[in-house]
């Protein structure tokens, strides 16, 4: 029972860490919380569906699911890094010397937007996103791990390090934590802002891509207002974890998941969503910065 | 040859008249100082100059380019690189870091080059960590590459400042209070550091309230009384300069 309920508040863990990282990724350069980042999410699920739907009708599934499945999980990225590109430029860009609450009601006007949306293009109704495989696993001392809980935690796990290493290690990531760190300074070493901060929303955007395709496999269903209740759970998870620390969001967001599959397991799974939110006041009551965080300095 | 020339900078913050047509030339090779009083304006044209801010009115040329209106990563990379007052260094990042993020504006490759990681590439990443080990020496901070640079003490975070500025291999540095803050025996270091910074071809321009730093080192001197420039003249022509004493100690009665 117990390490059931950790594989599932893993797989559910590593899918809000990868929305996390988004949000605490964009934090860092720009003190923005991206309030649209949960609906590139939704979009990533609702394009895994339309492209599945695509490669079935050309009969690509029936002659390789693996390399259908591949495909669609490459451009599902692409057209979500494509939006979060597009977002940054249209909805923040354009307010970057603005007071912080103008690009915070641009970000939510933007998730309305992108919510209603989808609505119009896809309907109201719940989608189901297409039964290729079955739910197979294998069954250990009376406990079931499926297959796609196993993908889910593997592919979270990889793309994680691969984000590590690619901030600590390449001449992009330096750039990106020169700029968190200092913007103008950041200028001044020769450092181009604007495309930091795009490949910053790039990244975040593809990640989540990914989660919301892993998603909507996991569940089957899909429906336009997914993106909301994923990304208050994400931005907890940054918080908890110390919004602007990318091991942080990491951290946060596995955590998150196995209070939830735990509590609702051995307390109630009718105040699922509330366990969260207690953790979150926990740990804000006794480290503000979260767990990661570092307190903050006011600048003199 | 005249390596920037500043032509009625004038920048105003609405009501306030932080520098007013203020022009001077500076001749490559050269220190030059700008000493003026508390708001005098001198940082903000060193913000006017650097791509900060942008001037209200006035041209800024280096080397025969117009900059005014460039942004601040364009100029460093025409070869323009300043310093901090209060420093401001990548305080997460350890030593070597703070100078090889500074040293990709240089690169050929750019900043995506890493991800695919050619034979040109490590070749170029070698190349870069040679020459970073190098800057590191010529501030005196090669034994401490892996440091957090949070965690230097203060005189040696100033010159990884510098050391930084000089990794983006600028032909101008602007140095905004290199001393301040120091004791006796790390200003002369920091005397000695700048001085070996111009035997190494930089243009140098310095803003600095050290008077012996001033008279002992530069060239040219240009004083600024609020955002007005009132005189300009090597350290001899200054130090006798009624407008200058009257800016700094008040009319004589």
């Amino acid at each position: 029972m117990f390490v059931q309920q950790v594989i599932n508040g893993l797989t559910v863990g590593g899918v809000y860490a990868l929305i996390a990282l988004g949000y605490t990724m964009v934090y860092g350069i720009l003190e923005l919380i991206n309030f649209a980042h949960g609906e590139i999410y939704m979009l990533g699920a609702y394009l895994g569906i339309i492209f599945l739907g695509f490669f079935t009708a050309i009969g690509l599934t029936s002659y390789s699911l693996p390399l259908a499945l591949a495909l669609t999980f490459v451009l599902s990225i692409v057209f979500c890094s494509a939006y979060g590109f597009t977002i940054e430029k249209t909805a923040y860009k354009p307010l970057r010397n603005a007071s912080r609450l103008s690009p915070l009601i641009s970000a939510i006007g933007v998730s309305i937007f992108l919510q209603n949306y989808v609505m119009l293009t896809q309907g109201a109704t719940d989608k189901v996103f297409p039964h290729l495989f079955e739910e197979t696993g294998f069954e250990m001392q009376g406990m079931t791990f499926t297959y796609i809980q196993i993908f889910i935690i593997v592919v979270s796990a990889v793309l994680m390090m691969l984000l590590n290493l690619f901030i600590t290690k390449t001449r992009m990531g330096k750039a990106m934590r020169a700029v968190a760190q200092d913007k103008t300074m950041a200028s001044l070493v020769g450092i181009n802002i604007d495309t930091v901060i795009s490949v910053t929303f790039v990244i975040g955007s593809g990640l989540a891509a990914v989660a919301g395709l892993m998603v909507a496999m996991y569940y089957g269903l899909v429906n336009y207002s997914i993106g909301y209740i994923a990304g208050i759970k994400a931005f907890t998870a940054a918080v908890l974890g110390g919004i602007g620390s990318i091991p942080g969001a990491m951290f946060g967001g596995i955590l998150l998941g196995l209070v939830e599959s735990l509590s609702s397991s051995y307390i109630s799974p009718e105040y699922k969503d509330a366990y969260a939110f207690i953790i979150l006041i926990i740990i804000l009551f006794i480290k503000p910065s979260g767990l990661f965080g570092k307190a903050h300095e006011e600048k003199v | 040859m005249y390596l920037l020339e500043v032509r009625d900078l004038t920048k105003h913050f609405g009501g306030i008249r932080a520098i007013e047509e203020v022009r001077f030339r500076v001749m490559e090779g050269s220190i030059t100082s700008i000493i003026g009083p508390n708001g005098a304006g001198k940082t903000t044209l060193f913000n006017c100059l650097t791509g900060i801010t942008q001037p209200t009115k006035g041209r800024v040329s280096f080397l025969d380019t117009e900059i005014t209106g460039f942004r601040p990563s364009s100029i460093v990379k025409l070869g323009i690189a300043r310093t901090f007052q209060n420093i401001r260094l990548f305080k997460e990042m350890s030593v070597f870091e703070n100078i090889m993020v500074s040293q990709h504006c240089r690169t050929g490759a750019g900043l995506f080059a890493s991800i695919l990681r050619g034979n040109a590439f490590k070749k170029e990443e070698k190349i870069i960590e040679e020459k970073a080990l190098e800057y590191l020496e010529l501030v005196g901070l090669e034994d401490f590459a892996e440091t957090l640079s949070w965690n230097l003490p203060y005189g040696s975070q100033k010159r990884l400042e510098i050391a930084r500025a000089i990794a983006t291999e600028p032909r101008l540095m602007l140095l905004d209070e290199p001393t301040a803050g120091m004791n006796p025996q790390e200003t002369s270091e920091m005397m000695e550091l700048i001085k070996k910074l111009q035997e190494l071809g930089k243009t140098i321009i310095l803003i600095e309230h050290d008077m012996k730093v001033v008279m002992g080192i530069s060239e040219n001197i240009v004083v600024l009384d609020h955002g007005v420039r009132i005189a300009e003249g090597t350290p001899g022509e200054i130090r006798k300069n009624p407008l200058v004493i009257e800016a700094y100690l008040g009319k004589e009665h």
